[in-house]
């Protein structure tokens, strides 16, 4: 039973401005130290170009707007939202296949004229939602149909952004919406056995569904030094980058690689190299520990959530912006395949930002919009 | 569903969902970790090395571009080479006051206005750290000069590099083509890597059409650099492999014979095997010199070419289309044959001019007075038009224009060259789709005689004489004899297309009919092209062709002394020779040059001569 009576308020402890702005000091902190951070590697990755600098602030203010917003709307509100925002994710998604943009050899952007929107964008919250909508109807956890709808739900949008094609995102999409099936209580043999047809189908695929092209680019992704003068000249410049800075870096503003214009997409995809290089294993450490900070405040937060839907949606939302630095980081150390993700906050560039900061504002909703419970 | 069990299954909820963000948070934190040891591994452990390579000034990788094949012609003669030639490279980056350098190098060597407009616009378009091309073809004198001032001016290089060279010049350009600097479209293009180290790319012709074989395969090499950028050791070097050498079907001195035989006049010739469809010349009049164009051609030379009114840069021989005017005969008369319209012996009766029926119009012989009572073989002998008019009248669109199709009037020959016209084969449907107009009696009737809509290349005419020769045997016309794979002793030869279904006649002795007048068109006393029969010592069948580039009104008299010389007529001869067994069928096409016989058809003897009088020449 649920009651808001005044009297029960001591239960649960709330700051002044989690009550009346609905944000998390404890998430927020760190987000802004993030954000400070990355301009001041930007300035350097631009060569103390302040125009650039000053428009990543117009974005970051923005994308905090967004975030602001976010977290005025209760959870229940975004629960009621959740099948039609993914109904329309979906709609623009199948407009873009046919009524796209181009840019940069893939169709990811519908063109209003003013602005450029990018479904692909909308589709990292707005499945989750979905997924977390669907099976927090049913007690958990899931039974084999629920996890076979779930499945599809995350298969169709997928499916989509990999035609645009868009390997980032889609795997991005694809991870939100089976974090929410993990953690719904998804056993452990189903995760084992998908695990399994996925590596026995493998050399299946490789000897049988592919032409010898497709293998050759199978084989350069994931091993990119193959071609060093084509995907595999960014992994050389950026693992040189990352280790001639050693344990305290070539200092700020200092670092070679990325003023002699060695290191390709330093303002973007490769920044977390500037950084490397700039402030070393140091500086390294010290960003990668206030990124787990806040993954894990999100999971916090998401433990403490009152109904399923808003405990898978937290959850997801935080294990997918671990995706973000993991494949990124490891992308840039050579640990992996080249994916064209952003470093969340670092990196140069707004959309996927804003998409960033709405979850995080949905997060601080969640944790704000708690209500008392009585015995 | 009472509370109670409610509030269990929350719990138990509430407790699976705990477990799981405790093993995700676990991961997570196991994850965090390998991130960090990988970073150690990269910053501390191999910290070293890879200082090495960022201080000393990294190692490079350098592509090494493969060198261009070799283009022949069918006997071994180089038709392009490459020649080492010396150049003057500039790395902006490694300079510290360009302006400086460059007013210094001024003083040294000679550097014009356009060298240092182009060095300033390719450098705008060039990566960091590479070389921009300052001069090119430094002279011996140049070359000591910088050697000597070499240290005065870091980041600048003499370079060593192969230079596509065309020994003949102005010969053959239109089949040969040229290469020239890769432009931001090609860029798009190409497989970036590939061409990581070339310069220069086939922009027309054969160098264009086979650019993927005669280009080869990109090397590398790694550098180790100083702090300046330069080399100072190669680590590790992967060979490039060289593009292949291209043989192509021409004959170098037929073509010269052809070219010369064309001398002053604007046209084109297409000479070919009809049996194998090996073109042996391909010549399209007025020509250029491709050499100008391989590094950058000069702009005021270029807009000269691109004003030209003669048009040297346009491909008459490929792109040109004319109305083939009287040389389309011999195949409407066989389509007359075939459908039974009219036998090789009935006569039509020419009093100059012809009437559709009803109508007062009258559509002219280019004989006034008529030819009489005319057949086949006078009708195609004196090119009378009226017999034709009056045949095509009983035949119609239909029949005609589905009778000439296989011989490939109307679309492309497939010629291994680029941006073929398809020329117009008129016929009911086309002129629906391409007019939305119906179809006129009147229209038959001119395009009976290649006038009209009618429009055909050299080389679809060259083709459709050869499948004459051949007697209905189709063998398209190519250029690629064969090619031979680097460190290769053989040549690969290219089979002829033997894939096209020949045409079959119902009654092949219809061939001999037309071929039969196509010879007594020369040999014959009131033959077309009789001026050429002197001191022939083979066989030959031929049609001349005259298509009117201006119409008169009903009773004008074409004049050419009044006419501009723009105006006056197409002369248009096609032939194969010996008749028995055709080894060249050719097709000439002079602009303007007024009668096909009388300026035509000398033309085409020359080429005929030159090719099968050479071996009796060469044992003379």
């Amino acid at each position: 039973m649920l009651s808001r009576g005044p009297s029960n308020t001591t239960f649960l402890k709330q700051t002044w401005i989690q009550r009346n702005l609905h944000l998390d000091e404890t998430l927020l902190g760190p987000l802004l130290i993030l954000a400070l951070a990355g301009l001041a590697v930007l300035y350097s990755a631009f060569d103390q170009n302040i125009d650039a600098i000053n428009r990543q602030i117009i974005r970051l203010g923005i994308a905090f707007g967004v975030m602001l917003v976010l977290a005025q709307i209760p959870p229940t509100t975004l629960r009621r939202w959740a099948p039609w925002l993914f109904a329309v994710s979906v709609a623009t998604l199948v407009a873009v296949l046919f009524i796209g943009v181009e840019g940069k050899g893939a169709k990811r952007w519908l063109d209003f004229g003013v602005f450029r929107f990018q479904p692909s964008e909308v589709m990292k919250i707005a499945l989750p939602m979905m997924v977390a909508w669907y099976l927090s109807r049913y007690p958990l956890p899931p039974n084999w149909k629920q996890i076979a709808i779930s499945l599809f739900i995350v298969l169709v949008p997928t499916a989509l952004i990999i035609r645009q094609p868009d390997l980032g995102t889609s795997l991005l999409v694809a991870a939100s919406g089976l974090f929410v099936l993990y953690l719904a209580g998804l056993r452990l043999r189903y995760m084992i056995g998908a695990a399994i047809a996925i590596v026995g189908s493998a050399p299946l695929l490789w000897y049988f569904g592919m032409h010898d092209y497709q293998r050759q680019r199978v084989l350069t992704f994931l091993n990119p030094e193959r071609d060093p003068l084509g995907a595999g000249y960014h992994i050389i410049q950026s693992k040189i980058a990352l280790g001639s800075g050693g344990t305290y870096g070539k200092g700020w503003l200092n670092g070679t690689q990325s003023h002699l214009e060695f290191l390709p997409e330093r303002h973007t995809d490769f920044v977390f190299a500037v950084l490397g290089e700039e402030f070393g294993l140091f500086g390294v450490i010290l960003l990668l520990l206030l990124y787990a900070f806040i993954i894990g405040r999100g999971l916090f937060i998401a433990v403490n959530a009152q109904d399923s839907f808003s405990r898978l949606l937290a959850g997801s939302l935080s294990l997918t912006f671990f995706v973000y630095i993991f494949v990124n980081a490891g992308m840039v150390s050579g640990l992996l395949p080249v994916v064209g993700l952003p470093l969340p906050l670092i990196s140069y560039g707004g959309t996927s930002m804003v998409t960033l900061m709405a979850a995080f504002g949905i997060l601080m909703s969640i944790h704000t919009h708690r209500r008392m419970w009585s015995s | 569903m009472s509370t109670h069990t409610s509030l269990q299954d929350r719990n138990r909820e509430t407790r699976i969902f705990f477990g799981r963000a405790v093993v995700a948070g676990l991961v997570v934190i196991a994850l965090m970790l390998t991130l960090v040891g990988r970073m150690a591994h990269l910053q501390i452990v191999n910290h070293q090395h890879y200082s090495t390579l960022s201080q000393q000034n990294r190692v490079r990788v350098v592509p090494v571009p493969p060198t261009r094949g070799l283009i022949y012609d069918r006997n071994g003669v180089v038709l392009a080479e490459n020649r080492p030639s010396f150049r003057l490279v500039i790395t902006p980056e490694q300079v510290q006051d360009l302006n400086a350098t460059l007013t210094a190098l001024g003083e040294i060597i000679e550097l014009d206005e356009s060298d240092l407009t182009r060095f300033h616009q390719l450098r705008t378009r060039q990566r960091r750290f590479e070389e921009v091309p300052l001069k090119v073809r430094l002279s011996e004198e140049e070359i000591a000069a910088l050697a000597i001032n070499r240290h005065r001016f870091p980041g600048v290089e003499v370079r060593a590099q192969l230079t596509r060279h065309y020994p003949l010049g102005e010969e053959a350009v239109h089949a040969i083509g040229y290469v020239g600097r890769i432009n931001a479209q090609e860029l798009q293009r190409i497989d970036r890597s590939n061409y990581a180290g070339t310069t220069h790319i086939g922009k027309t012709g054969i160098e264009r059409y086979y650019e993927d074989r005669l280009h080869g395969k990109v090397g590398l090499e790694r550098v180790e650099t100083n702090a300046s950028g330069r080399a100072i050791r190669v680590l590790e070097r992967t060979p490039p492999i060289p593009g292949e050498d291209i043989y192509l079907t021409l004959d170098i001195e037929l073509q010269r014979a052809a070219e010369a035989a064309l001398e002053g006049e604007t046209g084109a010739i297409v000479a070919m095997e009809p049996s194998t469809g090996e073109v042996l010349a391909f010549v399209s009049n007025p020509t250029f010199d491709p050499n100008l164009f391989v590094n950058g051609i000069d702009i005021d030379v270029f807009r000269e070419l691109q004003s030209d009114r003669r048009r040297p840069l346009f491909n008459r021989a490929l792109r040109g289309q004319y109305p083939p005017g009287s040389t389309t005969k011999p195949i409407v008369a066989l389509a007359a044959l075939e459908n039974g319209t009219i036998g090789a012996e009935e006569r039509v009766f020419c009093r100059g001019f012809y009437t559709l029926p009803g109508q007062d119009h009258r559509y002219r012989c280019w004989n006034r007075s008529g030819h009489g009572a005319t057949n086949l073989t006078d009708a195609l002998v004196e090119s009378c038009d009226v017999w034709f008019y009056e045949v095509a009248f009983d035949l119609g669109i239909d029949a005609m224009s589905s009778f000439m199709e296989p011989f490939n009037f109307g679309r492309p020959t497939g010629i291994d060259l680029i941006g073929e016209s398809r020329g117009i084969l008129p016929s009911r449907e086309w002129k629906r789709q391409a007019r939305g107009e119906g179809w006129f009696h009147g229209e038959t009737i001119i395009n009976s005689i290649g006038q009209g809509f009618n429009l055909a290349t050299p080389t679809q005419l060259a083709y459709s004489t050869a499948i004459i020769a051949n007697r209905g045997y189709r063998v398209p016309p190519r250029l690629l004899l064969g090619s031979r794979a680097p460190g290769e002793a053989k040549i690969q030869p290219v089979d002829p297309d033997y894939s096209q279904p020949p045409i079959v006649l119902q009654n092949p002795a219809h061939w001999d009919d037309i071929i039969k007048g196509m010879e007594l068109s020369i040999t014959g006393a009131r033959g077309t092209a009789r001026r050429i029969s002197r001191n022939l010592s083979y066989t030959v069948a031929g049609k001349t062709g005259t298509s009117q580039v201006f119409s008169l009104a009903q009773d004008q008299e074409y004049d050419a002394e009044a006419l501009a010389r723009e105006l006056h007529n197409h002369a248009l001869f096609v032939a194969f020779a010996p008749i028995e067994n055709p080894r060249i069928a050719v097709a000439v096409i002079v602009e303007h040059g007024g009668g096909g016989g009388s300026v035509a058809a000398p033309v085409a003897r020359q080429v005929l001569d030159a090719y099968l009088l050479r071996d009796e020449n060469d044992a003379e």
